[in-house]
């Protein structure tokens, strides 16, 4: 069928030093978008507890909220973290790191605060 | 590299080029010093409430002061993509001039955290005083350590860029850099709402 194709010819279409890379030919207005969503994500992160816009129980909820929006815009347009061929081990390498990041965190919390609610009157290690 | 022939496209593609295999490499340095950031976060969370009669984070928080830092970081963010394009560009000058920039707003960063610091000893609100203190100081201190630790090697970046120019390894330790600066930028988000931003209304 190909049997005209030579060995070279791939070449020719996927250099080597090309090898399943995406483009790496990103703009700086790519950049800017980042940077200005971060900027705004930022912004209403403060302005969360500098003006009273957000109902108080929620104040928590919406800086935790900001803050993994805010993560996410820095990982797909600074660290170029996306789903193409050559980035699949780093978004797995990260999915790995986030879900042992919340394994500590939310565990250590859990366990510190049953231990000070079950421990004597003095103990202070509370949650936040 | 290019003595290895060319497989057919449904057959092994060959290696991938070196500076995917780098990047990957950091990226696992990278999810590594993250994962023992969430460490301190956990210390943090579980210390917080143990203030021994001192201050809490409510009485110790500046606000516009964290703000400034912020921007600041955020910045050099932009600054430090901004001389990555440039050096893929080819473009040398103005690669250093941004990292320039980068390094500037880094050290304001850590001028305004050591002031923080300074005030907070001043008061006696050291890190021996509470174990919300020693949890305080010891995330916040951790972060500042990787940015100076970032500016040093910024300067030995600036130094092989004016030295050795765009060659492919100075490519990659520069593509290695802006993978640490802004992995530390990701730190400073979950520092400043957690740390600086919920604490400041507890």
């Amino acid at each position: 069928m190909s049997g005209t194709t030579e060995p070279g010819a791939l070449a020719l279409e996927e250099p080597a030093e090309r090898n399943g890379r995406e483009d790496r030919g990103r703009g700086i207005a790519a950049y800017l978008i980042g940077f200005g969503i971060a900027l705004l994500l930022t912004a209403a992160s403060f302005a969360v507890v500098m003006t009273d816009l957000v109902w108080g129980p929620a104040v928590p909820a919406a800086i935790v909220t900001l803050a993994v929006a805010q993560m996410g815009v820095h990982l797909v347009f600074f660290l170029h973290l996306t789903s193409g061929p050559d980035n699949s081990s780093n978004a797995v390498t990260v999915a790995f790191g986030t879900f042992v990041c919340l394994l500590v965190v939310f565990g250590s919390v859990w366990i510190m605060t049953h231990l000070s609610h079950a421990g004597p009157p003095h103990a202070t290690a509370a949650g936040m | 590299m290019s003595a290895v022939p060319t497989p057919r496209r449904s057959e092994w593609a060959g290696p991938p080029a070196k500076d995917i295999v780098t990047a990957y490499g950091f990226w696992m340095f990278l999810i590594g010093d993250v994962i023992m950031f969430a460490s301190f976060f956990a210390g943090y969370a579980v210390l917080a409430g143990g203030r021994a009669g001192g201050p809490g984070p409510a009485d110790i928080i500046e606000l516009p002061n964290v703000a400034v830092q912020t921007l600041c970081l955020l910045t050099s963010t932009l600054t430090c993509a901004l001389a990555g394009v440039m050096a893929e560009r080819r473009r040398m000058a103005w690669t250093q001039l941004w990292l320039l920039a980068t390094g500037l707003l880094g050290v304001i960063f850590l001028a305004l955290e050591i002031r923080e610091f300074s005030h907070l000893i001043e008061r006696g609100a050291t890190p021996q005083r509470s174990a919300f203190l020693s949890g305080f100081f010891m995330l916040v201190g951790c972060h500042g350590v990787h940015v100076v630790a970032g500016i040093l090697w910024l300067g030995t970046m600036m130094a092989q860029v004016a030295v050795r120019g765009p060659k492919a390894y100075v490519q990659r330790r520069l593509s290695a850099f802006m993978l640490y600066w802004h992995a530390l930028d990701i730190v400073w988000v979950g520092l400043f709402s957690i740390v600086y931003i919920w604490g400041s209304i507890t």
